[in-house]
């Protein structure tokens, strides 16, 4: 059959029939192309804001220390804003380093005294309690939650408040079997732990935090973000109710200088940090030579690989989950979308029809998909990336919503025609700010997915099985969601690699980070 | 070697997007406008060995005038009968807009001879149905025999003349929404005017994500060639908080141009009753007792 | 250069300009050949001394600087060595060749299996324990005590039969399922982190070494090491056994020089993921780990143990070894049809 005179005679011959008959192609792709859905306002849903009216919020919070409510030694105090509305919901106690030292003595004593000789099935049930005084609150919690850091309320109320409450149980059961845990390998708590959290899941980052370190015995202070600290003054409350041993865990408020005085105070065994990679880096230099144990859960970037062969409505939505979810304030955020050149037109296409739905504003509203950003400092920040992206010549679009006139907002939005280079797709920006590149071959996807000094999380999206082990080995990644995205759960390690921080939150593997295993 | 290939989908991600979509807060006014479209987009159904011409004509008064109390709700979109009381049904609606469906091909298993199910179908256009429901072969689907599906419907489609058809894919019988997916395709490529997800007869008939999996099948027919199929849910849907999350999966999937009796009806019996309740207590703000409606 | 700070004691040092460092003077030293003969008795036959060079991709290498230090050591039994011996200094650039090696090994030594790893670290057993009592020789010279000189190498093959059978039983130990509340299956592997910058302690020095470079590489990782400058020429010569052993080049990777030269360049450079240093010097285990901040390191610092803890069965080996170099992969997929 083979004729190879032949074929080279037809390939060097331009063929006018064949050019005629790809024109024809491509003016039919451009026309159904320019086809639309429309999502307009055909059937328009009413508001249906979640009620705040039970919720009462105290016009000043003080410190938590030893089991009491103490004023700041500094006596100032600082307004917590909604970034939804910019009114003040309440005043904050601002610690400084002498409050910090009254926390770590409380927590100390309370680690001498109670704690660290209490039998872990003792200490299991007030961790149990707490668990279940957070479900009793969960309406109210979700409410604050949303009202304090701007996210919407099906998330609050769906993930933030639920995996809190479920942290606290999956660690209250840890504390009477840590002699199992690790093989017969005797381990004890560390002492005290310092703990400084960030402002995108408030609570949830202080049960992250707070629940293995009580259940292996430790004692804690935590300081919450000053964006958002009043969850975290309620599970003070509750944890006051559940009549926990005075000092066990205390909660200070304030800002950098705070957070710093804790890390750094000399009766701190453990340090716990969740936030940006630049801050992690300052604690890790601050303490070495300490003895402290650290763990850090810092910044990312993300790579959501969609290969062409991937069940692409699915893969659309696992994007916009991966992305848009909180705003992209999530360090474990896709944002970056790595998608085969093959499929990349039909899926920026489904991207933008699926953006049109998203629901952006208040985030009280039970159907809002999109909240506000958290603070106006976050929003200039997203603003300055967006631009630079903007003047490095990608393509820029951004979901068809109206934003609100008071309030700190962002719209959803993607980048296409972007490269490996770009700031945007190597800096976080921690928004909702997507960066789209393509690939053509699998090895291609991995070694775009690992440039980048992060390596907290990555998305795989094919429907080959054997693929997906294939690239989940070689992405230097420590959560990897292959057809799915953001996921969590108490029983299931997270944390980075590289950059993005070491330790491992979560599971059995989250208790070594609270015990020191012989 | 099956040459027909459709996309595979991702079952724990669909159902997730369908639970998702479940959850929007349909209040006020937007249930009301939700809960009356939601009429307009009834084939009131009544497909059982113990039909009579009197339950036809009741059911028929009750599709154009759903309560007599409140003259703004709409009438239903059609009744949905079996081909026998497709003249009767005519009858009994002349005058209104209420169309008459009538089941055929061999409903509901479809396993006669193709000549039998195309009688089936002539005949009952010839007594007056509007649109014809079929049943596809899902033996022949199961098996690999995707041409043999393709030549049915199409054949259908032709038997069809003037009658729009809705192909019943039976997606209860089908396995996974992978075969869903493909059925999907396949009956919209060989000629389906709309597509269907049940018989009513096997359980689970629709569900939110099954309407999920064809709805996606039908927006790829759109972006590729502008041409909008429509889409019917039936079976299972009994309650107006049911309707409203189906009309949200619609609205959310393909947008404003669907959501009309045109592109989606509800396959229902007992649907309609609950959604009247919830219209009163909309209107009353009492919740309201299920012995007020009439169970025609 | 000069006038850097000195911790060994038994360490002489020569810097580029041929300086000797104090701390050097008053070693025994000695061996089978007489090195001033009689005139009158038959000529003695001249010895061919080792030239000792570091380890690095799997081959013998000096310095790229040209710089070395000395050490001196008592010869013992069929000892050639001179009484001063030169041996490379690791400069900056050595421990930048050494890394870049040990990075482009990583790939294909974390990709075989870990039966394989297990094989080839069993095959150095058999290597090192037919070269034992060159091994227990070396270290006397190099000033161990000879009784603390047997049971070190005894115990030093006995650890890498440990690691070699460690290699494929470390997913069963730290692996786990994760029972989420959820349709999906999760699990979490154990991976390695990449190049690892070990600095030896000073003693036990071939223990010492053993110890802390095994544990890095069973699991996948590669490594860079610097061997104590109390006794380099035991190091060089367990690297003659890795050179015969089948460990592939790049996976293990020996500089000798000073830790307090070695110790901030590897702290500080991005392409070593994990640091396992032993030092004696405290404000330079500080300074290793404020310079490994700088890129996230796992920085891991220690200061000297005794040869009970290094002999140890339960401490001087185990699991706790193998964590600290290990990452945790958890993965996600959904269960359903």
């Amino acid at each position: 059959m083979t004729d190879p005179d032949r074929t080279d005679r037809a390939a060097d011959r331009p063929s006018s029939d064949l050019m005629k008959r790809e024109t024809a192609v491509e003016k039919a792709r451009q026309k159904t192309a320019a086809l639309a859905l429309e999502f307009g306002k055909a059937w328009e849903y009413a508001p249906a804001p979640e009620t705040p009216d039970h919720v009462k919020l105290e016009e000043r919070y003080q410190l938590f220390i030893g089991g009491k409510w103490m004023p700041p030694k500094s006596g100032k105090y600082f307004d917590t804003v909604s970034p939804s509305t910019e009114q003040t919901l309440a005043q904050v106690a601002e610690g400084n380093a002498e409050d910090v030292d009254r926390a770590v003595k409380a927590a100390r004593h309370a680690y001498d005294k109670y704690w660290g000789k209490m039998r872990g099935a003792e200490r299991a049930k007030y961790v149990f309690r707490i668990a279940r005084a957070l479900q009793e609150k969960a309406r109210e919690l979700a409410i604050v939650e949303t009202m304090d850091g701007g996210k919407p309320i099906k998330e609050s109320r769906d993930v933030d408040i639920p995996l809190a409450s479920a942290h606290f149980f999956y660690n209250a059961g840890w504390a009477d079997k840590l002699d199992y845990a690790f093989h017969g390998r005797k381990v004890r708590p560390l002492g005290v732990a310092g703990q400084v959290i960030p402002w995108n899941f408030p609570l949830l980052m202080a049960a992250w935090k707070i629940a293995p370190a009580i259940a292996c015995g430790n004692t804690v202070v935590l300081k919450p973000a000053e964006t958002t600290p009043l969850t975290a003054l309620l599970l003070a409350q509750i944890i006051e109710e559940a009549e926990l041993p005075p000092g066990v865990v205390n909660i200070v408020t304030g800002a950098g200088e705070t957070g710093a005085a804790l890390v750094g105070h000399p009766d701190v065994n453990k340090v716990a940090f969740t936030g940006s990679t630049d801050v992690g880096k300052k604690i890790q230099r601050a303490i070495a030579g300490s003895g402290k144990r650290l763990t850090l859960e810092l910044g990312g970037k993300a790579a959501n690989i969609v290969f062409a062969d991937a069940p692409l409505d699915q893969a659309v939505e696992g994007i916009v989950g991966g992305i848009y979810f909180n705003q992209g304030h999530v360090c474990c955020a896709g944002s970056r979308l790595l998608v085969e050149e093959s499929v990349h037109d039909i899926v920026v296409r489904k991207l933008k029809d699926r953006m049109a739905t998203l629901r952006l504003g208040d985030p009280l509203d039970k159907n809002t998909d999109v909240g506000a950003i958290n603070s106006r400092a976050q929003l200039e920040r997203i603003k300055e990336l967006v631009l630079s992206g903007e003047r490095e010549g990608a393509e820029r679009f951004s979901a068809p919503c109206e934003l609100p006139s008071k309030g700190f907002w962002f719209p959803p939005t993607f980048f296409t025609n972007a490269s490996q280079s770009c700031r945007i797709a190597r800096e976080e920006i921690f928004g909702p700010v997507l960066t789209i590149m393509t690939f053509r071959t699998p090895d291609e996807a991995i070694e775009k997915a690992n440039n980048t000094m992060y390596g907290l999380s990555a998305g795989i999206w094919t429907d080959k099985g054997s693929k997906i082990f294939h690239v989940a080995t070689r992405l230097q990644a420590g959560v990897i969601w292959a057809n799915t995205y953001n996921k969590f759960d108490p029983s299931s390690p997270f944390g980075g690699y590289k950059e993005s921080g070491f330790g491992r939150e979560g599971g059995r593997q989250g208790l070594a980070a609270y015990l020191e295993v012989q | 070697m099956p040459l027909f290939s459709a996309p595979a989908v991702n079952a724990v991600a669909v159902e997730e997007r369908a639970a998702a979509l479940a959850k929007r807060s349909i209040k006020k006014g937007a249930k009301v406008a939700g809960l009356k479209l939601s009429i307009s987009m009834m084939d009131l159904t009544t497909l059982e060995g113990k039909d009579t011409a009197g339950k036809v004509r009741q059911m028929c008064r009750k599709a154009v005038t759903p309560m007599d109390s409140d003259p703004t709700l709409p009438s239903c979109a059609a009744v949905c009968v079996y081909p026998n009381f497709v003249t009767i049904a005519k009858a009994a609606l002349e005058g209104s807009a209420v169309k008459v469906a009538s089941v055929a091909t061999a409903f509901p298993s479809g396993q006669s001879p193709i000549a039998v199910k195309l009688d089936d179908v002539r005949r009952a256009v010839e007594f007056g149905a509007d649109e014809i429901d079929m049943v596809i072969d899902r033996g022949a689907m199961l098996s690999g025999d995707y041409a043999k599906v393709f030549d049915e419907i199409a054949a259908t489609k032709e038997a069809c003349g003037p009658a729009h058809l809705k192909v019943i894919l039976e997606t209860g019988e089908l396995g996974s929404y992978d075969v869903v997916r493909k059925a999907s395709d396949l009956a919209i490529a060989a000629g389906a005017d709309f597509i269907k997800t049940s018989t009513g007869k096997i359980q689970p008939a629709a569900t939110p994500p099954v309407t999920l999996v064809m709805l996606e099948a039908i927006r790829d027919h759109f972006y590729q060639t502008g041409v909008r199929i429509g889409m019917k849910p039936a079976g299972g849907v009994r309650t107006a908080k049911q309707a409203l999350h189906y009309l949200v999966i619609v609205k959310e999937t393909l947008g404003d141009a669907w959501l009309t009796p045109d592109l989606f009806r509800f396959g229902a019996s007992a649907l309609l009753n609950d959604v009247l309740m919830q219209l009163e207590k909309e209107r009353t703000g009492n919740y309201q007792a299920s012995e007020d409606f009439s169970k025609d | 250069m000069a006038g850097e700070k000195k911790t060994a004691t038994s360490v002489t040092g020569r810097d580029d300009d041929g300086t000797t460092l104090p701390g050097s003077a008053g070693l025994p030293r000695g061996g089978p050949i007489a090195r001033h003969a009689d005139s009158e008795a038959p000529a003695p036959r001249v010895t061919v001394n080792k030239a000792y060079k570091m380890y690095v991709g799997g081959a013998f290498v000096r310095s790229e600087s040209g710089r070395y230090f000395q050490v001196r050591g008592s010869a013992v039994g069929h000892d050639t060595d001179p009484p001063t011996v030169n041996v490379p200094r690791a400069s900056r650039k050595d421990v930048r060749d050494a890394v870049l090696v040990a990075h482009n090994a990583k790939v294909s030594w974390a990709a075989r299996t870990p039966f394989n790893r297990g094989q080839i670290l069993y095959r150095l057993a058999e290597v090192l324990e037919s070269r034992s009592s060159e091994l227990e020789a070396s270290l006397v010279r190099g000033g161990t005590d000879a009784d603390d000189a047997a049971a070190e190498v005894d115990a030093s093959i006995d650890r890498a039969v440990f690691y070699a059978g460690m290699a494929d039983k470390v997913s069963a130990l730290v692996a786990t399922h994760n029972p989420v509340s959820g349709p999906h299956f999760g699990f979490s592997i154990p991976e390695p982190m990449g190049v690892i910058g070990v600095i030896a302690p000073e003693k036990p020095t071939l223990l010492g070494l053993l110890s802390t470079v095994l544990p890095v590489v069973t699991t996948g990782n590669t490594a860079v090491a610097l061997a104590s400058e109390l006794d380099p020429r035991t190091a060089i010569l367990f690297c003659e056994c890795l050179a015969t052993s089948d460990f592939p080049g790049g996976v293990i990777n020996v500089l000798t020089g000073h830790p307090f030269e070695v110790a901030p360049i590897m702290a500080k450079h991005r392409e070593v993921t994990g640091i396992d240093a032993w030092l004696s010097d405290a404000e330079l285990r500080t300074q290793v780990e404020r310079l490994g901040a700088d890129s996230v390191k796992r920085a891991k610092t220690h200061a000297p143990r005794d040869l009970e803890f290094w002999l140890g069965e339960r401490q001087g080996q185990g699991i706790g070894w193998v964590e600290p170099f290990l990452e945790t992969k958890t993965v996600w997929h959904p269960v359903g049809l």
